[in-house]
């Protein structure tokens, strides 16, 4: 059984999105339960492969019994090991929280929403886990499609918004074969560890060159790189909140380890740092998004698309981290992975909790949700702090990594924009506290309460979300506070294995 | 310095393949109509299916399916003498993702259609203001 954990952990999945599409019609009920132990085998397995990583070192897998180069292998070390656990345990804690959510928006289209939700989810755990640069295509497409799907469900502007994303993310998966095609052109290999064999007897090359760019730009579309975000906001915003909870922590997060591996694994450090001149220039991109990020998110009156905006900032973070080029930074932007996933999840479970109490998520109707929503609010408050980056949660940690990465290599721009985007969470987070706690009602009620002051206690009833959304929502808040205390932990024994030992 | 045959002549498939990324992005791009934007969007990956099968010819080279393969008959199978099939089978992947896409995107469309009545992006994107400003 441990030999098989590999493929259990994508198989799970896809199983159960096949078996909830046949039993959908006949048995509705079924599809929730189902959804959920498939959700728990993946993430069973996700850490029984960490535990086989941290003892002995790589795992390798082959399908179908064929040796690589000629067959798919997937390899799991320490860097795809811990994103696996982090994002089968996000899918699932969202999982957990979307049965009333997704009961009320989408009735009796329910079944088909948990079978994209299944296959999502395989197809991202596919992506963490492949090692063969096609079969990364392959993935990358499954994910993409019922992540379109899933966000074409929404009503107003989602189909549009869905389609808008479908345009970005098909050229951006395209660009990504045609650098995989060049790729084979030159080296007659699919499989990442052969590729990264074969390249340096066939350097200096400009197809390899063009491979590298072709491959770099698709995954930059995918990751909405600041200044190929702008699918992100609308598709963000429109969808329904359990498809945004799920899509925001973990779609751009995945493609950016795919920009890991592909510069890790592929092109190795050498090419990637020293030979090609990229690196000065992604760092500027990673710059302007987290500016232009948070200073289009200050302008946003609605509660999902400002935190949109936040993540197109993460998202610089990240790039930034790791085209620093030194271990600090490579470290806080792996660690800064695991826990965006988390703060991104936090944040947008409260935000569906009270858009599915006050139907509006307009920042001025958000008067006084303190009083009625304080146990989501309580979770928001967390990951707000964790965003600006306030011990002991997550956020702090990976930031200090961040910007300890860009003292040491001299790149003070990336450390001031860091410090930029702090204190511009902090006016965004502080604004929608004060908006909830201090300002009253809005008027109609506050009328009210003056004349019928015997009522006063019924106009401030806890109207609090449904309790099988608090409770994946607390746990998450609480993970954000877990992860922060073990940080050290994390990057003594994971993430320092999984950066090549030439960075220093 | 290579002369305009080798250049231009010797590498046409390239230039096709080229031509055609470039006509489905200017589709995607300028036109209006989202049913062209996603025709623009098929051209622009067949484009790449193009280039993967391109790469997998051979000169004089035929199908690659072994005559007399069954039984014990001891043919000596030079490989120069067949087309690589790898990229095709490749790009059966590929067609197939491209046709899921297409599928996907058309549903979106239909759903668009049925919402706004038009399926031209400045009349969306009008009526969309209206909604917004009212």
């Amino acid at each position: 059984m441990e030999n098989q954990l590999p493929i259990i952990i994508v198989v799970a999945p896809l199983l159960a999105a096949l078996f909830i599409t046949a039993l959908w019609w006949f048995e509705r009920r079924l599809c929730f339960p189902i959804s959920i132990i498939a959700g728990v085998v993946s993430l069973l397995a996700s850490i029984g492969l960490l535990l086989q990583v941290l003892s002995g070192g790589g795992v390798e897998y082959r399908l179908g019994g064929w040796a690589p180069p000629f067959g798919i292998v997937y390899r799991v070390d320490q860097l795809n090991g811990l994103i696996l656990v982090a994002v089968s345990l996000v899918s699932l804690l969202n999982l957990a929280g979307s049965r009333t959510l997704a009961e009320n928006e989408f009735q009796d289209k329910v079944g088909a929403f948990y079978a994209l939700y299944l296959l999502f989810t395989a197809g991202l755990l596919g992506i963490l886990i492949t090692g063969d640069a096609f079969n990364l295509y392959v993935l990358l497409e499954i994910a993409s499609l019922t992540g379109y799907a899933l966000i074409g469900l929404g009503r107003r502007r989602a189909p549009l918004s869905a389609l808008e994303y479908l345009f970005m993310g098909t050229i951006g998966a395209s660009l990504y074969l045609l650098g995989v095609g060049c790729l084979y052109l030159m080296t007659g290999s699919l499989n990442m560890e052969d590729i990264a064999r074969i390249l340096p007897t066939i350097l200096p090359s400009n197809v390899v060159v063009l491979a590298f760019v072709l491959c770099l730009s698709g995954l930059f579309i995918k990751m909405a790189l600041f200044p190929l975000h702008a699918w992100l906001p609308n598709a963000y915003t429109y969808s329904p909140s359990v498809v945004s909870s799920l899509v925001a922590p973990l779609t751009t997060k995945v493609m950016i380890y795919a920009m890991f591996r592909l510069t890790l694994t592929i092109f190795t450090i050498d090419f990637a740092f020293n030979s090609m001149a990229v690196r000065l220039p992604i760092l500027w991109l990673a710059i302007a998004a987290i500016v232009m990020g948070s200073l289009m998110a200050l302008a946003q009156k609605r509660l999902k698309k400002m935190l949109a905006f936040i993540v197109v900032a993460e998202v610089g973070y990240m790039v930034g981290g790791f085209w620093l080029g030194n271990r600090d930074g490579m470290n806080g932007a792996v660690l800064h992975i695991i826990n965006d996933a988390a703060m991104t999840l936090c944040v947008f479970m409260a935000a569906g909790a009270i858009v599915y109490k006050t139907e509006d998520d307009r920042l001025s109707s958000l008067k006084g949700v303190f009083r009625t929503m304080p146990v989501s609010m309580a979770a928001m408050v967390v990951g707000g702090l964790s965003l600006i980056g306030v011990p002991p949660t997550c956020g702090f940690f990976s930031k200090w990594y961040l910007i300890s990465g860009g003292m040491a290599a001299g790149q003070y721009g990336f450390v001031a924009a860091l410090i930029f985007s702090s204190l511009v969470n902090t006016v965004l987070f502080f604004r929608l506290f004060e908006i909830g706690y201090f300002e009253p009602f809005a008027s109609g009620r506050a009328h009210q309460q003056h004349n019928h002051t015997d009522h006063i206690k019924h106009s401030d009833s806890i109207a609090e979300a449904p309790l099988d959304l608090l409770v994946p929502l607390v746990a998450t808040a609480v993970l954000l506070i877990v992860l922060g205390i073990y940080s050290g932990e994390i990057v003594a024994r994971v993430i320092q294995f999984a950066i090549p030992a030439v960075i220093s | 310095m290579e002369t305009i045959g080798d250049l231009i002549i010797a590498k046409y498939n390239y230039w096709a393949v080229i031509a055609l990324l470039i006509i489905g992005l200017y589709a995607m791009i300028a036109k209006n109509n989202l049913v062209k934007k996603i025709i623009g969007m098929n051209i622009f990956q067949t484009a790449i299916i193009l280039f993967y099968i391109s790469i997998g010819s051979k000169k004089g080279a035929t199908i690659p399916i072994i005559v007399h393969g069954h039984g014990e008959s001891s043919h000596v199978v030079h490989a120069a003498d067949y087309i690589n099939p790898l990229p095709h089978v490749l790009m059966l992947t590929a067609i197939v993702v491209s046709v899921a896409t297409l599928g996907v995107a058309l549903a979106l469309a239909m759903k668009i259609y049925s919402q706004y009545g038009t399926l031209e992006e400045d009349e969306i994107s009008e009526k969309i203001m209206e909604s917004e400003t009212a």
